[in-house]
């Protein structure tokens, strides 16, 4: 119900932007929240979800390797996505969390995803274990996997899905995201292919969303882009996504990374 | 911005479970009153009036700092500083919510008259801080606007 | 139902201590319906108490108009090592949770 209201809006108001003294004027509020966030205690939930025993090899995700090394957990967010040659593909955070849950703790696809995004009352473990693994990546430049052949055809197809039209309206992430100055109602829609619009984005997710009280996640963001274009929602961690993933984050390479954030 | 890494205490949380297991006292079986009339109240002059301060002047000495427009309602960060000397509490209300008393904090010996919140506003709205200090009642208000971005969530 | 996790952060500041106290609670109002139509009942936190070294420094009382997940921050004098801070909360249910620190 929501989400229609919304369509009728994205049609009206998908309109230039005004005056850039708007855009500063949340700039004061995004600095005062960022300084209130409850984002601390959804690491804190993640870290002992990171920690506890489950699957029917009754393991923690304590052992699982990120990208430095088994349990290497500085910088490992920083570093994603990446190829990662035991499971011969590139892998953003949350598909290579799940990789761990299967492999290690022995549990099922479904299992692990059957709530892999929460809600306000209670966020979901993939959303916990991304906001702690993430935070542990906090201040550090971000440098995905980029010289691996996957890597670049990866980046390569999440370039061609970004401009890509599709679906019943004939929309691509371009649509929203491919023009300077357009905005959804009061919020300013950054071009997501220019450094400089998506650097500050991937720098702060997964973040703390005020307007629904919950830890949203990049795997989830895709998930409802694609809803919102009306298409068919990707499955969690597929090759779309992450594809997706590692042309922006490829795109943001070398911002620092601060979050996990809040966001409206 | 954030001041993560800068821990100076040696944290011992004590969770629920320390609670359950009877190794704190609950603040329950302390005196802990809640004002029940002076927050149903649906217009700011009701609620100071149910706080007893309903008589209040304006003060420059009562800093709020908040932003001027809020991406949205949800979580609105304001912070509240008294520079009135013999400061013992702070009330903060939100003019145009349905209940606008939103906290009121009392200072004892030990604490400066210093708070800094997140409310929820349902509409742009005055935001009021009352202080009482000295047996009188102070008050300072700022104006938030508050909008609504994106696509619903 | 056990509370959620609590953390408290405090900050050496000019002659005093700047504590800042994360809580996980719903503070609903009564107002939100969930996507079956039900309203979800009024739960929020009505007291929240801040101790230095068993002293009571701070009392609020607070309304459902305070944001999801409340974070506080508040400012207790001097601030010395081995000072003991506890913050507590209590909701309108009767559920309470604390937590508290020693300054290092």
């Amino acid at each position: 119900m929501r989400a229609v209201a919304c369509s009728a809006l994205i049609a009206l108001t998908l309109a230039p932007q005004s005056a850039s003294a708007q855009k500063s004027q949340y700039e004061e509020y995004q600095r005062m929240t960022a300084a209130s966030a409850p984002v601390e205690l959804f690491e804190l939930a993640g870290e002992a979800a990171w920690k506890k025993r489950q699957g029917p090899k009754n393991a923690s995700l304590e052992q699982c390797d990120l990208g430095q090394g088994a349990g290497v957990l500085k910088g490992a967010y920083a570093g994603l996505p990446r190829y990662f040659a035991d499971a011969d593909r590139v892998m953003d955070l949350e598909t290579r969390l799940l990789h761990c849950m299967m492999t290690l703790q022995g549990r099922s696809r479904d299992e692990a995803t059957k709530r892999v995004f929460g809600s306000a009352d209670q966020a979901s473990e993939m959303e916990v274990l991304s906001a702690y693994v993430a935070g542990q990546s906090h201040g550090m430049p971000m440098r995905p996997g980029k010289d691996h052949p996957k890597e670049k055809a990866a980046y390569l197809l999440g370039q061609k899905l970004f401009f890509h039209r599709a679906g019943p309206w004939d929309f691509s992430c371009a649509s929203c995201h491919g023009d300077e100055g357009k905005r959804i109602r009061m919020s300013d829609l950054p071009v997501l292919y220019k450094p400089q619009h998506v650097q500050p984005l991937m720098a702060t997710w997964p973040a703390y969303r005020v307007s629904t009280s919950k830890i949203v996640t990049l795997q989830w963001r895709m998930n409802d882009c694609y809803r919102q274009m009306r298409m068919p929602e990707p499955v969690f961690g597929s090759d779309t996504t992450v594809a997706l993933l590692t042309f922006m984050t490829q795109t943001a390479e070398g911002v620092q990374y601060r979050g996990p954030a809040i966001k409206r | 911005m954030h001041n993560r890494r800068r821990n100076l205490l040696q944290t011992a949380g004590i969770v629920a479970a320390a609670l359950a297991a009877g190794l704190l006292k609950p603040i329950a079986a302390l005196a802990a009153t809640w004002n029940k009339e002076a927050f149903s109240a649906k217009n700011p002059g009701d609620a100071l009036k149910s706080l007893g301060a309903a008589s209040a002047e304006a003060s420059s000495a009562i800093v709020i700092e908040a932003p001027h427009i809020a991406e949205n309602g949800a979580v609105v960060p304001v912070e509240i500083t008294s520079n009135i000397a013999g400061t013992t509490s702070i009330a903060v209300l939100i003019d145009k919510n349905p209940f606008p008393l939103a906290g009121k904090f009392d200072f004892m010996e030990g604490a400066l008259p210093f708070v800094k919140l997140n409310l929820k506003m349902s509409e742009s709205s005055d935001v009021r801080a009352v202080v009482m200090a000295g047996g009188r009642n102070y008050v300072a208000t700022k104006e938030i606007k508050v909008t609504i971005g994106g696509c619903g969530g | 139902m056990a509370a959620g996790p609590m953390k408290m952060r405090a900050a050496l500041g000019a002659g005093y201590t700047d504590v800042r106290v994360l809580m996980s609670h719903p503070m609903e109002t009564g107002q939100r319906k969930t996507p079956d139509g039900k309203l979800v009942e009024l739960h929020f936190i009505q007291n929240v108490t801040v101790k230095v070294n068993g002293k009571t420094v701070v009392e609020s009382q607070i309304s459902q108009a305070i944001s999801r997940n409340p974070v506080f921050s508040f400012r207790v004098k001097g601030g010395a090592k081995g000072d003991k801070i506890e913050v507590a909360w209590l909701d309108n249910k009767g559920e309470t949770n604390s937590t508290e620190a020693t300054i290092a």
